[in-house]
This record gives structure tokens, C-alpha cells and sequence, in this order.
């Protein structure tokens, strides 16, 4: 059994942004990787995907993007690079190819058993990412077995499909952006459509990531919003990282031929029904992104900056058809294949620790796990907005060093 | 990503909804997910004819049943055209009612919340059916509503855009718009 101060589970931008943290404060640490730095971007996702956040936001302690396309968007290798890169400037100790497959408390810490032997250790920080596993529905389970399922996780390209029908449940970022590239690959989609949230790829001349980002809306703390739980619960933005920069929506989907319908209610006797409520998850996405574009507007105003951009507009309110279709026999409509966008949760079957709430999320404040010297990052809206992207990592693991770095200090209970 | 919309609750505004309540027991509600398992009923009894008539008492919520100490009566019937003595509204005008009256109440509770005034609000509500489908005529039309459309007529202390969000929320919010949108298993049993 090997000791440490700290012992951080997973290798991507949350836990090397941590490391490099507690290097800063002299806190020995190790990093725990069951594959290489940055391997879910290197094993978990699509072909085509590249970032929806713009290069110059690929921000880190101490490092960030130097290359000359900073309005550009990363594909794949290019983010494995830049992490793999940051791990070597920083000098991040990790040890890669180990597993963890048990953590339990003990007297004063943690014993965290792996494939490649067991550590002891104080503290312990769950970098392993908030989107480890697919979060497919119930409904899921009514699936005919003459339909392939498929997660996000799984999918690679549109030629590993069968060329017939595909239903891609979820219109969130992964949802929108699978549906548009199968569609384009000459299969017909159909997209069930929840709630979302719609913003626009550029606006007033600017990345509506820049937007974001300048106005605060990014950093905002999770003190400052009333409702925590919902606002973590929020999907993630339709948004592509393309080299033309273009808006990715309902509309646009539309009118490349995909068919929209409600959210998907219920599967039986081969059979899918999708909710009549499509109108109004249009409706709300498309008040929410207006009410997004006039904070960007005020904020304009109120730093006197018009002349620097171009004037404010809105954009084309969702149509959704009269009426869209509400239900349908899996096999009389050709569906060969089903994706479930339905978003991801992180993976903690390993993790014997008495910290989960009745739903199964881990109970912590800002990181902070209620148990003690217990901390996790990533997960959506942990501390800010920013929390769950490359651009959070940063804040908060200074954050949330600074809270481990003072808890060694206390004495022991 | 959400835009944080004003959420203290302005005590000049007054729309009759108690929304310190509301939240105080979503709150008490989070913590014991078992009283948030409620019960409703009603019971209904044959007339003549396709007149009935429904009562509405007590239901179950909160842990333990809930009397009124009072009960409600609602009628329904049809009207001339079918044959009928028209005695009361139809079934399906009742069902549309009801979705009128959960959209209406959950504006209310919304623009409480918000701290928008309310001068008036009126729902008009349309469900559009083709009878080939209950009178079993064409196996391929639903017996149920094709489409319903709900328009909405508010006067009160807020932007077009505020009032479209209340309008928008409500929905979201609303037993009766999940009702009709969304399948529900229903399971019918007879006593021997
Ligand atoms: C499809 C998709 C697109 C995204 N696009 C963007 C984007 O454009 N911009 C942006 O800023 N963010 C984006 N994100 C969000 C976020 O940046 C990524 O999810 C990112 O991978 C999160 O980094 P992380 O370090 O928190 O976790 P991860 O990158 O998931 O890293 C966790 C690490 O832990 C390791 N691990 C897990 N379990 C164990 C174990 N038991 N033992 C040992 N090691 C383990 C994993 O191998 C992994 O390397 C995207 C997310 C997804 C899913």
C-alpha cells in the first residue's frame, strides 16, 4: 500500500488543472488514469466532434491556446494534444493504465484499491469526469429488439449505422449535432425534442461564447443563482464547433430534411409516442435565448461599446410544423436504429462512500463532498457556470485546493 | 445556461396566490418525497341517458387522506345534436376546461412568483375532433382530439416577452397539459 497526501482520480482538465494546484502549495499527489491524460477525448468521442467552445477559451492554470486560429474549434486530436502537452508542462504526476475499482473510508482518509495496487490517502479529489456513462431513459427499455440502441459513448460515424431510419432521441449539443451529420450522410432523422437550449454560433459579430464569457455570464457563482438544482440540471447549449461557424438549431435541422418531433413519451408494442408539448419547448427555448441576447444588449449599452459591434437583431422564432407527428410504428417507419442524446452522469459504482443523495448524485457544496476531505470537480454548475468546461477547471480547482490545503492543517477530530 | 429571471417576490403584487407557501412546501416536499405521493378521485354515477354526474370529496396527500368536509358535484352530458338532453357540458368540454383552468392557475402562480401584477386573463380554448373516430366509422381516426388550440388574452404589469414566458412556464408546469400531451396507462376494473 502506497501513501500520498492526495490522490486524484482521472487525468483530464479537471484533475490536471488540480494538480497543477497542489503542486503550486507543495501538496505531494498523485494522478490515478485508467487510460492515458485527456483519454475520454480520446476514446469517448465521435469522429467528426470538435469543440463548441472557441480555441482562446481553451484556458488552463498557467497555459492556454498559443496557436493562430483562436476563433477556431478544436477537433479531437488537437484537444488530446493540448492536454497531453499542458500534463507535460506542468509535470503532472500521473500514473496511467490504473483503474480505480474501490474507494473506502478509513480512520483519518481514504484507501483507493486499482488494478495496479492500493493507495492510502488523506484526501481524495473524483476527477473522473461528469459524462462517463449515457443517461438513457426508462422509456428505453420498450425498445424492440430489431432495433439497434446506441449512446453517444458508442457512436463513432454515420457509416457504422444501418442505412435505414435513425430516431435520435434528445436535441441538446450532442442530439443536434448527431442528427445534422447523420442526416447529411443520406439517412433520413427524426429528432424527439425536449427541452434545449437554443443559442445562435455567432451574434453582433462575436461568438456567443465570447459573449458569454464577457458578460459574466459564465462565472457566475453558484451562490448567485436561486435555484442551484435546476440550474444544474440544464442541458447543454445547441451549439457546433465548425470551421464556418455556423448555427446549429431546430430550424436549420428542418430544412436539411430532419423531422421533428415532441419528446419521446413512452415505446410499446414497437410503437413510439412523442408529446404534444414540441410548440411549447420551442417557445421556452426561444424566450430563453432572447432574454440572453438582451442581457448581451444591456451589457453593450451599459459599457457605451454599439460602435464596436454590429447592431442588435433577433432571430427567426422556431417553427415547428402544425402538426408533427406523435406517434409511430418503429418497424412501418423504417427506424433501424435509435441514438439516446439524453444526456450523461458521471460513473461512481466504485465509490463506497455514504455520500450519495436518494437520486443517486453525489451530495457536495461548490465540490466540497460531505465527507470528509472528499472533493469532486466537473460536474455541471459544481461552482460556476463554467464549471463542467475546459474554461472551469482553472477556478475551480484554486478553489478547491485551497480548502483541501487548509484542511491538512486543522487538526484531527 | 440560465438567465436568472427576478424571483424575489414583490409584496405589492397581489394575484391572490400564496407563493411563500408554494415554495415552502416544495421545499418540505424535497426533503419527504413520500408526502408528495397524492390521490385524486372522483366518483361518478349514471344518471339517464349520457347524463352523469360526478362528486368530488376528500383525496389522499401528505401522508394521510385529506377530507374538505365538503364535496363537489360536476355534471356532463350532450348536447341535442347527439341525441341528448343536454343537461350539462360534454366530457371532452369538461377535459378542455380543465386544461384551461391548470394553464390559467399556473399563470397566476407564476406571475406571483415573478412579481408581475395581473389585470386579467383569458383563456379560450379549441379541440379540434373528427366524430368518424367514436362513432367507429373509420378505424384510422382517433377517437380523442386532433388538435387543441389555447389562446391566451392577458392584461397586466409586464413586457409581451414576460408574459409570453408565464404563458410558456405554465405549461411546463402543468398536470393537465402533461395529461393531454403525453400517454398515461389507464386500468379499468369491473366489481364481480
Ligand atoms: C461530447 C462532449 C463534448 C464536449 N465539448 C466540450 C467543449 O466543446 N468545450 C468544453 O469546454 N467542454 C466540453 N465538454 C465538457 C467537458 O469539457 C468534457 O466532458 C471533459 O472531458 C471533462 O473533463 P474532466 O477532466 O472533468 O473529465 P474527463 O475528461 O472525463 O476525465 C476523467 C478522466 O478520468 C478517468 N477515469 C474515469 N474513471 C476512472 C477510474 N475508475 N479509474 C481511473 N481513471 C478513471 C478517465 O479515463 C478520464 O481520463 C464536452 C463533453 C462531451 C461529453
Amino acid at each position: 500500500m502506497k501513501t500520498v497526501t492526495t490522490v486524484i482520480i482521472g487525468a483530464g482538465q479537471s484533475g490536471l488543472a488540480m494538480s497543477k494546484h497542489l503542486a503550486d502549495r507543495s501538496i505531494d499527489h498523485v494522478l490515478l488514469e485508467r487510460g492515458e491524460v485527456a483519454n475520454a477525448w480520446r476514446t469517448e468521442r465521435w469522429d467528426s466532434l470538435r469543440l463548441l467552445t472557441p480555441n482562446w477559451q481553451s484556458r488552463l492554470p498557467g497555459y492556454a491556446y498559443s496557436g493562430d486560429d483562436p476563433d477556431g474549434y478544436m477537433a479531437m486530436p488537437e484537444v488530446t494534444g493540448f492536454l497531453q502537452s499542458y500534463a507535460d508542462t506542468i509535470s503532472a504526476p500521473v500514473q496511467t493504465g490504473t483503474t480505480v475499482t474501490s474507494v473506502r473510508q478509513t480512520d483519518g482518509g481514504y484507501n483507493v484499491g486499482t488494478n495496479r495496487g492500493d493507495w492510502r490517502c488523506p484526501t481524495l479529489v473524483l476527477a473522473n469526469g461528469a459524462c462517463g456513462v449515457a443517461a438513457v431513459p426508462k422509456v428505453a427499455d420498450g425498445l424492440p429488439p430489431s432495433v439497434r440502441s446506441m449512446t453517444p459513448l458508442q457512436y463513432r460515424n454515420p457509416r457504422e449505422l444501418d442505412t435505414g431510419t435513425v430516431l435520435v432521441v434528445g436535441a441538446s449539443a450532442t442530439g443536434v449535432q448527431l442528427a445534422q451529420e447523420i442526416q447529411a450522410s443520406g439517412r433520413q432523422v427524426i429528432l424527439s425534442v425536449g427541452e434545449h437550449v437554443r443559442l445562435p454560433r455567432l451574434y453582433r459579430g462575436r461568438d456567443i461564447k465570447w459573449w458569454m464569457d464577457v458578460t459574466g455570464v459564465m462565472d457566475m457563482h453558484y451562490h448567485e443563482v436561486d435555484d442551484i438544482r435546476r440550474a444544474r440540471r440544464v442541458p447543454s447549449l445547441q451549439l457546433v464547433g465548425t470551421p464556418e461557424r455556423a448555427t446549429l438549431d431546430i430550424n436549420t435541422l428542418r430544412d436539411s430534411g430532419v423531422e421533428i418531433v415532441g419528446r419521446l413519451a413512452g415505446l410499446r408494442d414497437g410503437e413510439a409516442m412523442f408529446s404534444g408539448s414540441l410548440g411549447n419547448q420551442c417557445t421556452l427555448a426561444d424566450l430563453k435565448m432572447n432574454r440572453l441576447l438582451d442581457t448581451i444588449d444591456e451589457w453593450v449599452s451599459a459599457n457605451a461599446r454599439n460602435d464596436e459591434f454590429e447592431p442588435p437583431h433577433r432571430f427567426e422564432p422556431t417553427q415547428v410544423a402544425t402538426a408533427p407527428r406523435l406517434g409511430m410504428d418503429l418497424a412501418d417507419g423504417g427506424v433501424k436504429t435509435v441514438v439516446w442524446a439524453t444526456g450523461y452522469r458521471p460513473d461512481y459504482s466504485w465509490l463506497d462512500v455514504p455520500v450519495f443523495d436518494r437520486k443517486g448524485r453525489i451530495r457536495h457544496d461548490g465540490g466540497v463532498v460531505d465527507a470528509p476531505g472528499l472533493y469532486v470537480m466537473g460536474l455541471p454548475f459544481l461552482r460556476r457556470r463554467k464549471s463542467s468546461f475546459i474554461d472551469g477547471a482553472g477556478d475551480d480547482a484554486r478553489d478547491l485546493a485551497a480548502h483541501l490545503g487548509a484542511s491538512l492543517h486543522r487538526p484531527a477530530a | 445556461m440560465t438567465q436568472t429571471t427576478a424571483q424575489t417576490t414583490d409584496t405589492t403584487v397581489n394575484n391572490g396566490v400564496n407563493v411563500e407557501a408554494l415554495l415552502g412546501a416544495r421545499e418540505a416536499l424535497d426533503a419527504a418525497p413520500e408526502a408528495a405521493q397524492f390521490k385524486w378521485r372522483t366518483t361518478c354515477e349514471w344518471v339517464n341517458g349520457t347524463h352523469s354526474r360526478s362528486t368530488i370529496g376528500g383525496f389522499f396527500g401528505l401522508g394521510q387522506e385529506q377530507s374538505r368536509g365538503k364535496f363537489f358535484t360536476v355534471e356532463a352530458d350532450h348536447p341535442e345534436v347527439f341525441a341528448a338532453e343536454d343537461n350539462a357540458p360534454t366530457p371532452v368540454e369538461i377535459v378542455l376546461s380543465g386544461l384551461a383552468s391548470c394553464l390559467t392557475a399556473g399563470v397566476a402562480a407564476v406571475a406571483q412568483h415573478r412579481g408581475i401584477q395581473l389585470h386579467s386573463v383569458t383563456a379560450t380554448i379549441e379541440g379540434d375532433m373528427d366524430i368518424q373516430g367514436i362513432l367507429g366509422i373509420d378505424e384510422d381516426v382517433r377517437n380523442g382530439f386532433g388538435t387543441i388550440r389555447v389562446n391566451f388574452d392577458i392584461k397586466a404589469d409586464a413586457s409581451d416577452e414576460d408574459i409570453k414566458a408565464l404563458v410558456a412556464q405554465s405549461q411546463k408546469r402543468s398536470a393537465v397539459f402533461d395529461i393531454v400531451t403525453n400517454p398515461t396507462n389507464v386500468f379499468v376494473t369491473v366489481n364481480d
